[in-house]
């Protein structure tokens, strides 16, 4: 976490452990605190702060708009079709999954190699009887930036009554997603991908648009998402937020010069390894790189031991790498596939990161491509 | 691998006591461990070895002992390896030894390999097996401390160059002794169950899986003269040798002496019909130097039999005494005296 956002929700937990919902003299700093949050993190997200509902974190986020979004529109309007793409955030899958099962139309839009969503797959699954739209903003795996004006103006045409849902999780430190995603119905971002607390997210309703509540009680939120607020860390996020907000072009272009650096070194080094994804559309804190023959299991626990924390794939609950659905989706042959890491950089990595990277990955492909003796 | 050197060790743990201990005593010798959990079997109702909860048990040992710890995902060759085999073989009317395959392909198979090439001196597993050195420092494989957990069968089927590479520090101990050690150290491992059936078979039991797979195909029980004595909805709930769940009134104890899963018939016998003189034999492999034709042995025919003396012949054992039939696709553990000296498959 950024250090600003700790000490910004200390005193939540400590002098100020009110409830903002109460009417005595304690709830009313952690009243002012949430709602100035709430004014903070609708200024970067370009809504107004009534447009906004605290979650406990980005998957809730993105289940409470795409579940309730298209619930309600197929209440009011008779609406039953959703429309995703095939590499979204499992946030976002198994809310439209959930949705399927509920006799919802689901449709996965297909993406390109590059990691683009396609548009012109886009177009043909669109119709009047769409109710929802959800296409990242950034992907998560392998950092491409998604074209969310062209998709906005493509589902306003062909969908003209759906609403549109992005997952921002991902692009709050490298995009300005006020600008990416402006007019879209639903935006969710996640506190942690950006140097705030875990467990805590937010989600974008613009005005007036009708939605099915996924958890009920005290009518918190606009009634939206009832449940005692998370004053500390929805101030710990807004504080993250605002930071990332404000640095964000000096930031990037530190982390863009690191990255490049990272790749350049290492494709000098490793010269079979091959770069997935755009390169032009991704952002600077993305490096997704393969090493052919070379099985990206043992070479995590190999970089781990060395200090340099690498992914691929994504997390299962077991801790178990499964096979990357972003690279399925882009159509990536299960060897390149299983052959590839995923290095990420941020406002806190350094030279020496690099330094460090560039030192451990060769010469940890070297091994584990070197015969065994047996 | 003699004493005193400091080793990168792998330690398979599967989230129970045996691993757990494993992992502790090679930490407190002094070496430099990582622990891997393999995830072999998936699915929502996983509740077999190598579930969630049992990779969460391997996951808190490891971080109350202060190691490393990472999990394999060898779900895939797990299912081409082991299950469909299983699954095949059952088809067919054979009995497999998933767990043996599960040593041979997938534990001492692509993780070995694996271990192998990320630089690690030894792989290490909680069994309850003893590997010694000879004079000329080859390995040995030898029967556990305790003999009621003696695990030296299932992994009958290495060889030297696996066995050179393996660790079984657990095997020099008792189970209790391993269970006191584990309380010692306040693994929250102690006293937790040991997993008795295959793992990968889970509520529903062998014959729902199976028929989840292949369709159980009914047909007749008949005795030994061919008369229609019962009938069955599968072979695959049968196997040679079985004497329980025979639906079929008879005066004497009756036995699944034969099935065949081409007609669909199980056959019944007296104890007498089931008797063999010998066991004819395939994929023998061997510990160390092939076994000489003519060499008497013992034969083990399940994890936890008795063995009997053998002559072994290469393709096939002759036993000194007639034993009863051991169903097809067992495995066969041969030893001599406490040391095992290879193993292969009934035919």
């Amino acid at each position: 976490m950024r250090p600003e956002s700790i000490e910004a929700m200390l005193p939540f937990l400590s002098e100020h452990p009110g409830n903002p919902s109460g009417s005595h003299g304690a709830a009313r700093a952690a009243k002012t605190a949430l709602e100035e949050a709430r004014e903070t993190v609708a200024g970067v997200l370009g809504c107004s702060p009534n447009e906004l509902v605290f979650t406990g974190g980005g998957t809730e986020a993105d289940n409470l708009a795409i579940k309730g979004g298209a619930r309600a529109a197929r209440r009011r309007a008779g609406l039953d079709g959703v429309v995703t793409t095939a590499f979204e955030h499992k946030g976002v899958l198994a809310a439209a999954h959930r949705l399927e099962a509920e006799g919802f139309r689901v449709a996965e839009t297909s993406v390109t190699a590059q990691g683009m969503v396609d548009l012109d797959d886009l177009a043909r699954r669109l119709d009047g009887s769409t109710a929802l739209v959800s296409v990242m903003a950034v992907n998560n795996e392998i950092g491409t930036i998604q074209p969310l004006p062209e998709v906005g103006a493509l589902v306003r045409r062909l969908a003209p009554q759906a609403l549109l849902h992005t997952d921002a999780v991902q692009a709050v430190p490298w995009v300005d997603v006020s600008l990416l995603a402006a007019g879209w119905d639903f935006v969710a971002i996640s506190g942690h991908k950006f140097g705030g607390p875990k467990g805590v997210g937010a989600l974008v309703i613009r005005g007036g648009v009708p939605v099915d509540p996924e958890i009920e009680g005290g009518g918190q939120e606009r009634g939206i998402r009832a449940g005692t607020v998370n004053v500390a860390g929805v101030v710990a996020l807004a504080t993250a937020l605002r930071i990332t907000h404000d640095r964000r072009e000096m930031e990037t272009a530190r982390i863009a010069r690191l990255r490049d650096r990272l790749r350049d070194e290492l494709l000098r080094a490793i010269p079979d390894a091959f770069v997935n994804g755009a390169p032009d559309r991704q952002t600077a804190g993305h490096l997704h790189l393969g090493f052919p023959g070379v099985e990206s299991e043992a070479l995590l626990v190999m970089l781990d031991d060395r200090g340099v924390y690498a992914a691929a794939g994504s997390s299962c609950s077991s801790g178990a790498t499964e096979i990357s659905h972003v690279l399925a989706a882009m159509g990536m042959e299960k060897d390149a596939a299983t052959a590839s890491i995923r290095l990420s950089l941020g406002y806190a990595s350094t030279d020496s990161d690099v330094a460090a990277a560039v030192a451990a990955i060769p010469r940890a492909v070297a091994q584990l491509r070197t015969p065994v003796r047996t | 691998m003699s004493g005193g050197e400091r080793l990168r060790v792998l330690v398979a743990m599967s989230g129970g006591v045996d691993s757990s201990v494993a992992a502790a005593l090679m930490r407190d010798q002094g070496h430099d461990v990582t622990g891997v959990t393999l995830k072999l079997w998936g699915g929502e109702s996983d509740s077999g070895c190598c579930s969630v909860s049992d990779v969460e048990d391997a996951r808190r040992v490891a971080a109350q002992l202060d190691l490393p710890h990472y999990v394999f995902n060898f779900a895939e060759d797990f299912n081409a390896n082991v299950v469909d085999p299983y699954v095949a073989d059952y088809a067919s009317g054979r009995t497999p030894n998933p767990c043996v395959e599960c040593n041979r392909s997938l534990k001492w198979g692509r993780l070995l390999n694996r271990a192998r090439s990320m630089g690690f001196d030894a792989l290490v597993t909680g069994h309850h097996a003893r590997i010694t050195r000879d004079g000329s420092g080859r390995a040995e494989l030898r029967r556990g401390e305790d003999p009621a957990k003696d695990q030296s069968y299932v992994l009958a089927v290495l060889g030297q160059e696996e066995l050179a590479m393996t660790l079984l520090p657990v095997g020099e101990m008792t189970k209790a002794d391993v269970r006191v050690h584990a309380t010692r150290l306040g693994l929250r491992t102690a006293a937790k169950a040991e997993s008795m059936d295959v793992c990968f078979i889970t509520r529903g039991g062998r014959n729902a899986f199976l028929d989840a797979r292949v369709p159980a195909a009914p047909g007749p029980i008949v005795d030994g003269d061919g008369a229609v004595v019962g009938a069955h909805d599968g072979v695959r709930g049968f196997t040679v040798g079985q004497r329980r769940g025979l639906a079929v009134a008879a005066g004497e104890r009756r036995y699944v002496i034969d099935v065949d899963a081409a007609t669909a018939t199980v056959t019944l016998g007296d104890r007498r019909d089931l008797l063999r003189g010998g066991i004819a034999l395939s994929r023998v492999t061997s510990t160390g130097a092939s076994i000489a034709d003519g060499t008497t042995v013992l034969a083990q025919v399940r994890a936890h039999g008795e063995s009997h003396p053998a002559v072994w012949h290469g393709d096939h054992i002759e036993w000194v005494e007639p034993q009863p039939r051991v169903a097809p696709g067992q495995i066969v553990a041969l030893y001599e005296g406490d040391r095992v000296l290879g193993s292969a498959i009934v035919v």
